[in-house]
């Protein structure tokens, strides 16, 4: 199995400068993080607001640069703090973000939204850059003749298929998927995370797919990372993670998710019937 | 017995290109001391018909009902004076963005003790007294301190808590949550919705729960209604509909829920869109 992503106790400090009245200080968002991701598999990133489950995604998709550690990407140590990012290792990663209605721009057809990519980091002729876009399109189940449509004239599922697309007009090997499906409706995010089933199985991608939504991470991933505060508080595989959470943050983030068991409901259900009758005795 | 009663509710709105209909054809009732889940995608008109009883719906929207009442009081023959001894008093609302719904430029304190003097007529004195009261019951942390604190200085959680400490100030007898935790945490989420039953359980009042998250209908609700596309879809008591879904949507809607994915890929609603959208 070939490892596409590595990193090695990540860091990423933020300085926040001080004032008159204010000292400076230091905010540790991510604390020595590490964890591999071979092809075709999927770890997904658990955290609520504030654990650094997006810096660290920032960081793995070569946007933000990590204050201490290594990031390899297939086997070659990254570092964009100090060698400019090369158009090959732009390809390799690709990342997909939250709001499908921010990450496109009003002003720019579909068709170019998907040859950007293209235009800035190959030297591939526009004809052919053409064509590409148009498969892409269909691969991701919208219809050819989208192509000179506005992002407005899209739903905000077309849109994050949009987003997608975009992300593997390079051919990555990894796309970072910052909470994907978390903007959209059940029935759409069901679509969508089939659509990325079929596209890893099709292209044999790694993916990271960072998460709030243990429901939709139990059913993606292959490896799960807890965060909170920073610190990876758990880290194994699906099924461990879900069948033994370890660590008490683990388990308040479990104990804290609805679920729609019909016996819990039938207990919850006669807890409160037993309330009224008490209450009207 | 029912406290809120509306029957064939339409709403509808003038728009550029001709009239939309958001709501078309909604009875909802809930009755005292109940939990109702009103469950829906982005489109289903679950919000629009709850603003349309509050009568917060802009100018644009032309609202019919063939019935509209709140405690036997008709609501559509009221005069704005009249309505506004309800909405607001016995009738209260809490929205989805708990840290825009506060004004930013005042301190809590101040925001719920305006409350407390309109709505609920009491002295400045009193009212302070009993904000602090209201936020030890919201289980708000050092209730005196957050009195003088502004909107950007608590987390999403806490200006939660303070919305709904301003909405139980007046002891209504109908609260409508719309999408009440849906910008918070998982954890923060079940504080809320616990802080919401346990009130509504104290208080007796009805809970009206607008929510897309199937998750948080299982946990709360009595009877649960999903719409879809401005439409009544089924409605059941949380059991029944979970247990056994009678209307296809809603059978699709649960199906789609990745808890319940069975194979490797997710049943789509598709198969029942299909049937319902021409484009």
């Amino acid at each position: 199995m070939s490892v596409v992503v590595e990193g090695r106790n990540i860091l990423r400090d933020y300085h926040i400068a001080g004032s008159l009245t204010r000292p400076a200080k230091t905010v540790h968002a991510v604390k020595g993080i590490s964890f591999t991701v071979e092809r075709g598999k999927t770890l997904a990133i658990v955290g609520e607001s504030g654990s650094g489950k997006s810096t660290l995604a920032r960081i793995v998709a070569l946007i933000d640069q990590a204050s201490g550690g290594e990031l390899l990407i297939e086997g070659k140590p990254i570092d964009i703090g100090k060698e400019k990012l090369t158009r090959e290792m732009r390809s390799k990663v690709q990342m997909v973000f939250q709001n499908p209605y921010g990450s496109l721009n009003p002003r720019q057809k579909i068709g170019d939204v998907l040859m950007e990519p293209l235009l800035l980091n190959t030297d591939t002729p526009a004809s052919e850059r053409r064509d590409r876009a148009r498969e892409m399109l269909v691969k991701v189940g919208l219809p050819a003749e989208h192509f000179n449509r506005y992002p407005h004239m899209f739903s905000g599922g077309q849109r994050q298929r949009i987003a997608i697309a975009r992300a593997l007009m390079l051919n990555p090997t990894l796309l970072v998927l910052d909470e994907p499906v978390s903007a959209l409706d059940l029935s759409v995010q069901a679509q969508v995370l089939n659509l990325l089933a079929d596209l890893q199985e099709e292209f044999n991608l790694a993916y990271v797919f960072i998460s709030h939504d243990l429901s939709v991470v139990r059913y993606i991933a292959d490896d799960v990372l807890v965060m909170n505060r920073g610190e990876a508080v758990e880290q194994g595989t699906r099924e461990a993670v879900f069948a033994d959470p370890k660590h008490p943050y683990t388990r308040e983030l479990f104990a804290a998710t609805p679920i729609t068991d019909v016996e819990a409901i039938r207990a919850r259900v006669a807890r409160r019937a037993a309330m009224r009758a008490a209450a009207r005795a | 017995m029912s406290i809120l009663t509306i029957r064939n509710l339409t709403v509808r709105f003038a728009t550029s290109t001709g009239s939309f209909t958001a709501v078309d054809g909604i009875d909802v009732r809930v009755d005292k001391g109940e939990v109702l889940a009103i469950v829906g995608e982005s489109g289903s008109g679950k919000s629009v018909s709850m603003l349309a009883a509050m009568g917060l719906l802009p100018d644009t929207a032309i609202v019919t009902a063939d019935e509209m009442t709140f405690d036997g009081q008709n609501l559509l023959a009221m005069t704005p004076r009249e309505r506004r001894r309800i909405i607001g008093r016995e009738i209260t609302m809490i929205f989805q963005e708990p840290i825009a719904s506060l004004n930013p430029s005042f301190t809590a304190g101040y925001q719920i003790e305006e409350v407390l003097r309109f709505n609920a007529g009491l002295s400045r004195k009193a009212a302070r007294a009993r904000a602090i009261e209201l936020f030890n019951q919201v289980g708000l942390p050092d209730p005196e301190g957050k009195l003088k604190s502004y909107p950007h200085q608590m987390s999403g959680g806490q200006s939660q808590r303070v919305m709904i400490a301003m909405a139980i100030a007046t002891n209504p007898r109908l609260l409508i949550a719309d999408e009440p935790t849906t910008a918070l945490d998982v954890t923060i989420q079940k504080q809320i919705l616990d802080l919401l039953i346990r009130l509504q359980e104290e208080t007796g009042m009805a809970l009206i729960l607008i929510t897309h998250d199937m998750g948080v209908v299982a946990e709360t609700a009595d009877r649960v209604q999903v719409q879809y596309k401005g439409k009544k879809m089924e409605e059941a008591d949380v059991l029944s509909l979970f247990e056994n879904p009678k209307n296809p949507y809603t059978r699709a809607l649960l199906s789609a829920l990745p808890e319940n994915a069975t194979g490797d890929r997710l049943p789509t609603v598709a198969s029942f869109l299909d049937s319902e959208v021409s484009a």
